[in-house]
């Protein structure tokens, strides 16, 4: 199956990749895996529930592997709900590009829901990096909703950046994680939305295990008339570390609302949270101005900056 | 090359009454000359600075850049024009690197000229370039930082508010040297640098002292040396003396 032109636009936007890569990918277009290829220490198959997705298994001990797994929706009005499981096993070490991409030109509603499940083993290093991406002239919505399950068990870390570039209308965001013992997960988010975008994301990281640590750090700009809610939820259940960052820079008529939450069940639990919402400094501005850039350019830079 | 013509600027104070920052500035700065602007704590110079680039408007009076009169150009016009102004206090940025600041800065220039520009304010571009211009710095790296990049724009009138500000005695050193190399004699060029700083006046080929919003004093810095020295400090005797009897008498 031959990839159009849009096909890889949007696989270059979500992925970084100028062409399919190596070693283990799933390219799932429209609701097909139009390239699988899994390695020898990586394998990707259809699921053994029967549901529309994947599973991904990495053997225990791989090393500095990585595995593309990006979708895209090209076909106006496309709905669907996806499942994909992670399975990262003990020692295994690797790197996880996901994303999504939807194009829609026409005055439907494209939608793809994504449900991942990922757990990382003993002592597994995972990085997952997730981009979506909205193109397309048509009135109709681009959604994304994400879903996603953590487990991390003894000693595991990863570290998930998960960033929305542009043309995302609606997404609903739902993060659920478990650390355990000595376990550390740091979620990183990217948000920009613009128009009249929505976008929620509710992540609740659960630190069970004892010196378990886990860190959410976000960074959102919310343009125009486009709306945001950020809630980050902390639960320390034992001895244990957790801090939350969410920092926003608002303009125009734009609305953020951001929610940090901290539960600590245990005196030997240490959570903090940072919160700023703010519209971009206008020293800042008149810096970048007094270098010889316009006022829109020094906007610009500025925002792509804070959301790299 | 740059003339400042009657310039009055005002601001509006808390209690919303105006006040006068400058007041009838009138100054001229010629090519190749290092111009050196000092005076006591909020005097005006960096104010003076500010309506030089744009930043702040004048209230009165006409800036002329080369002939040109520049009163009503934005602040990116003004850059546009080459006139280039290293802030008192640099704003910092999350999420911009040093590295890309300087590309803004020099935007056609080689990036060995950017490396090379960092190293000479002392700073290695290996541990520098891809850093933060965000808070993980301290004053006196974002003072230096600051330099390198106005020093790289060239710019035709080039203005130094405190370079040495937060600067270690080696750093000023070498700021000393970069600033008399790169505009000292240069036909093409002004410099002025704002300072309090008894290493860096002198190498100015002219002192302007600025008080109250006003020119009080103008000359080589054998000349006004003296003059500064003992005004500044009698001011600042009989200002606390003031502050001090008028706080027994409150007692
Ligand atoms: N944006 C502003 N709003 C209100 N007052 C201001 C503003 N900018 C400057 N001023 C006032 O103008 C006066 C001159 O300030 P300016 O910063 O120009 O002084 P300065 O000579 O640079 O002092 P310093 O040596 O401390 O840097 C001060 O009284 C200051 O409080
Ligand atoms: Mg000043």
């Amino acid at each position: 199956m031959k990839l159009t032109n849009i096909d890889m636009n949007m696989l270059q936007a979500v992925t970084d990749l100028k062409k399919v890569p190596d070693g283990a990918v799933n390219i799932r277009l429209n609701g097909e895996a139009v390239v699988r290829s899994s390695s020898p220490n990586i394998e990707i198959r259809s699921r053994t529930d029967g549901r529309p997705g994947f599973e991904v298994e990495v053997k225990a001990g791989t090393r500095g592997e990585k595995v593309h797994v990006p979708v895209l929706v090209t076909q106006d009005a496309y709905k669907e709900k996806v499942y994909n499981t992670f399975i990262i096993n003990e020692d295994a070490e690797v790197e996880i590009i996901a994303g999504c991409g939807i194009h829609n030109s026409c005055g439907a509603d494209s939608q793809h829901d994504g449900i991942h499940t990922i757990i990382v083993k003993e002592n597994a290093r995972m990085r997952y990096v997730e981009k979506h991406y909205g193109e397309g002239s048509g009135s109709g919505k681009r959604v994304l909703n994400p879903h996603t399950e953590v487990i991390m068990e003894k000693g595991a870390s990863a570290e998930m950046e998960m960033v929305q570039i542009e043309g995302v209308d609606d997404t609903r965001r739902t993060t659920v994680a478990h650390v355990g013992e000595k376990a550390n997960l740091k979620i990183i988010e990217r948000l920009l939305t613009q128009g009249q975008q929505e976008a929620e994301s509710d992540i609740e990281i659960v630190i069970a295990g004892q010196y378990g640590n886990a860190q959410i750090l976000s960074r959102s700009v919310a343009q125009q008339k486009s709306q945001q809610v950020f809630r980050a939820a902390l639960i320390g259940k034992t001895a244990c570390t957790g801090h939350v960052e969410c920092d926003s820079i608002i303009m125009g008529q734009a609305r953020i609302q951001s929610i940090p939450q901290l539960d600590a069940e245990d005196a030997e639990a240490v959570l903090t949270h940072e919160a700023a919402i703010g519209k971009i400094a206008g020293e800042q501005l008149i810096k970048l101005m007094s270098m010889g850039l316009t006022e829109q350019e020094a906007i610009d830079l500025i925002i792509e900056g804070f959301l790299r | 090359m740059l003339k400042l013509e009657d310039i009055w600027m005002q601001v509006e104070s808390e209690n919303g009454e105006n006040r006068e920052i400058l007041r009838g500035i009138n100054l001229e700065f010629n090519t190749g000359k290092l111009y050196g602007i000092t005076g006591p704590n909020g005097g005006g110079k960096t104010s003076l600075a500010k309506v030089i680039m744009g930043i702040y408007k004048h209230t009165k009076g006409r800036i002329f850049l080369n002939g040109e009169d520049i009163s009503h150009l934005s602040i990116t016009e003004r850059a546009q024009r080459g006139i280039g102004y290293g802030f008192q206090q640099p704003p910092r940025f999350k999420g911009l690197t040093i590295g890309d600041m300087l590309a803004i800065a020099a935007p056609d220039a080689d990036p060995k000229r950017r490396r090379l520009q960092l190293r000479a304010v002392g700073l290695c571009p290996e541990d520098y370039l891809d850093r933060d211009l965000g808070p993980g710095l301290s004053g006196g790296e974002m003072k230096r930082i600051e330099m390198a990049q106005l020093l790289l724009r060239d710019c035709k009138v080039s203005i130094f508010d405190e370079p040495e500000a937060g600067v270690d005695l080696w750093t000023i050193q070498k700021l000393i040297a970069l600033i008399e190399g790169g505009y000292k004699h240069n036909p093409d060029k002004v410099a002025i640098i704002i300072s309090h700083n008894e290493n860096i006046l002198p190498i100015c080929d002219e002192i302007i002292v600025l008080e109250d919003g006003m020119v009080t004093d103008r000359g080589t810095a054998n000349q006004v040396w003296h003059l500064i020295r003992d005004d500044i400090e009698c001011k600042v005797r009989t200002r606390c003396q003031g502050d001090l009897e008028y706080e027994i008498d409150q007692y």
